[in-house]
């Protein structure tokens, strides 16, 4: 609302503010890209959609938490440790239990993953109780000024952040023989194990790199969001509708999808009102979906 | 076309359904009002889920946004009714139209830019939240705060308006499930519910043998979204209020197709015994959980229990229980 009344007070004024909630958009849609980066990875290799994604992001977050709480580790150096975790978290969870449910139709994959999001909601209030918490950092409230622009410093930080996870994935992905591996497992099963790839132990380490990059994204988020169990599904909904929008299974996709996501919900919070912002984000999907059905960056769906 | 079904099925099985239903009819004259209102939430899902087994189970077609369907049908029956004060027999044939347009607009765009699969059920998923942010900014449908059906103390059951008591309400919900699973056993034997299965098989040789996709399978959401959204405005007038931000949600579909699921997909009565047996499982959940205080425990083990079916019994509970009172007629294809 403080943001509408700024944006009639003059054209240069309101070119201003849009100029900086977009910019702002944008580094909070890098987190996005991130996270969705995550789901996209699973979908593109496994072929399972993570209907837990959300959730496994709160628990990163609580990680997150209890990290910055117990020891006060700021977010960003916990990054790592919080991947880490939640990366053998997802390689155990493939090896023991989503492998299991590969051959199953997908309604079933789906409420296997729905029943693994409701266990981990229930882990997370057990421990955590329902209330929001989160992280304040002292640099909280600090911002740059870079001419007519005023972003904070936690957002800044936070968006290069993600870059950075992402660049190194990407660099996985293309430069190493794992990373190589399990691009071609993704590519073509079959002729994967032909020539002798392992690729049970590829598909845990591509779930566990997935589930590493929302552990990531998680630590990344506590910056800007205080955490609650109850913060998942719309998580897992808003990464989904960035990786269609980008393309399933492409990442620069899905980079390219969570920064639109970005830019659009915030510049729809203040043209609109801020809790139809999802809506906006709804309506891209259904568009995407009727005229491009594999995304911007997707390869034609098979 | 009725009798022929009957012919088909062995004489245990058409004994068991003889003695289900008779104690179902019997019910409230001999259970108390818990058990009573649990077996009103037992029917219902049995409902929405056969409803929402016949666009997957029958056609193939996942969606996963059914809630919508149960809003639709319960904000329109509910609107009509304090606003110009219709009555839901009325009503429900609005609600009806709505729930399939909705469905039709679904499906086409899905089936004409051939989004398949998840693609699909993605879609489904994206209209029903859609829709609920757009319905919790409608201040005429009570936006976030919901809308509110009035309860009046009643000497007489109101079949008429729908205002009464449990028992009528699971007298209602009754009929509406045995409709159900009579017009999809009908419609399962029939040219239609072949065509289905055809393209629930395999559609591209479905195609190939010249059963129109599109038409099929618009047929298949259209008779699915009108059903479930009869099941909405019955649970409009028994909840008596709706909230954009529960109704329109996934977790909302999860609970209309977990029934189906774990019963089995694709059978007549799986979604009828996975209401039974989940239903009653909840609430066992949350008697077993009350003394321990702790939120989630309850969630957890519920969770832990849908994920056990899932790893365990994949095809639901319907065959493996079929086999294991030897309902099936001795012969091969196996299928109820």
């Amino acid at each position: 609302m403080q943001g509408r009344s700024l944006a009639f007070s003059g054209s240069h004024v309101s070119a201003q503010l849009y100029l900086n909630v977009a910019v702002s958009g944008l580094l909070t849609g890098l987190i996005y890209g991130l996270s969705a980066l995550g789901l996209s990875v699973i979908f593109g290799v496994i072929r399972i959609v993570n209907f837990a994604h959300g959730e496994m992001m709160v628990l990163g977050m609580f990680a997150t938490l209890v990290l910055f709480r117990a020891l006060g580790i700021d977010p960003l150096l916990s990054l790592p440790l919080v991947a880490a975790a939640l990366f053998a978290f997802g390689y155990v969870l493939q090896d023991l239990v989503v492998r299991r449910v590969a051959h199953l139709a997908d309604h079933m994959q789906f409420l296997l993953m729905a029943a693994v999001a409701v266990m981990l909601i229930s882990v997370c209030l057990m421990m955590f109780g329902p209330d929001a918490q989160g992280a304040q950092v002292s640099y909280g409230f600090d911002s740059f000024a870079i001419g007519p622009l005023l972003v904070d410093k936690v957002r800044v930080y936070a968006g290069v952040a993600a870059l950075i996870v992402s660049g190194l994935l990407f660099a996985f992905f293309h430069y190493t023989l794992t990373g190589k591996a399990i691009r071609a497992c993704g590519d073509n099963y079959t002729g994967a194990r032909v020539v002798g790839l392992n690729v049970r132990r590829l598909y845990a380490l591509t779930f566990g790199i997935g589930t590493a990059c929302l552990g990531a994204a998680g630590a990344i988020m506590l910056l800007l969001v205080d955490v609650h169990p109850y913060l998942g599904p719309s998580y897992t909904l808003l990464a989904f509708i960035i990786v269609i929008i980008g393309g399933m299974g492409s990442l620069p996709g899905a980079l390219l999808g969570g920064m639109l996501i970005g830019i659009s919900e915030a510049l729809a919070g203040v043209i609109l009102q801020p809790s139809l912002k999802s809506a906006f984000s709804f309506g891209l999907l259904i568009l995407v979906l009727l005229v491009r059905p594999q995304g911007l960056l997707g390869k034609v769906a098979r | 076309m009725m009798s022929r079904i009957i012919e088909s099925a062995s004489p245990r099985a058409l004994a068991l359904l003889a003695i289900v239903t008779a104690v179902l009819i019997a019910a409230p004259s001999f259970v108390n009002n818990y058990v009573l209102s649990v077996l009103i939430i037992v029917l219902y899902f049995a409902y929405v889920g056969q409803a929402w087994n016949l666009m997957l189970g029958f056609a193939g077609q996942l969606s996963l946004g059914h809630a919508l369907f149960v809003s639709l049908g319960a904000y329109t029956s509910a609107a009509l009714f304090i606003k110009f004060g219709v009555s839901p027999v009325v009503g429900v044939f609005a609600a009806i139209a709505v729930a399939v347009v909705a469905g039709c607009l679904i499906g086409y765009l899905g089936f004409r830019f051939s989004i398949r699969g998840v693609y699909f059920a993605l879609l489904t998923i994206a209209f029903a939240e859609f829709t609920g942010i757009i319905v919790d900014h409608i201040s005429w449908l009570g936006a976030s705060s919901g809308l509110f059906l009035p309860v009046k103390n009643l000497q007489s059951n109101d079949i008429v308006n729908l205002r009464g008591s449990p028992t009528m309400f699971y007298y209602v919900i009754l009929t509406l499930t045995g409709l159900a699973l009579a017009l999809c056993s009908w419609l399962l034997n029939s040219k239609l519910g072949l065509y289905w299965q055809a393209i629930r098989e395999d559609q591209e040789a479905a195609e190939a043998s010249g059963v129109p996709l599109f038409r099929y399978k618009m047929i298949a959401v259209a008779i699915s979204s009108g059903l479930t959204g009869v099941g909405g405005v019955w649970y409009a007038f028994y909840y008596n209020n709706l909230f954009p931000e529960t109704m329109f949600k996934t977790s909302q579909s999860v609970e209309i197709i977990l029934g189906s699921v774990v019963g089995g997909v694709g059978s007549l009565f799986g979604p009828v015994l996975g209401a039974f047996v989940l239903t009653p499982l909840g609430e066992a959940l949350t008697a077993a959980t009350e003394g321990m205080h702790v939120d989630g425990v309850k969630s957890f083990f519920w969770g832990l229990c849908v994920a056990a079916i899932v790893l365990f019994r994949p095809q639901g509970l319907w065959p493996w229980l079929y086999d294991l009172l030897g309902l099936g007629p001795k012969r091969e294809g196996k299928k109820p």
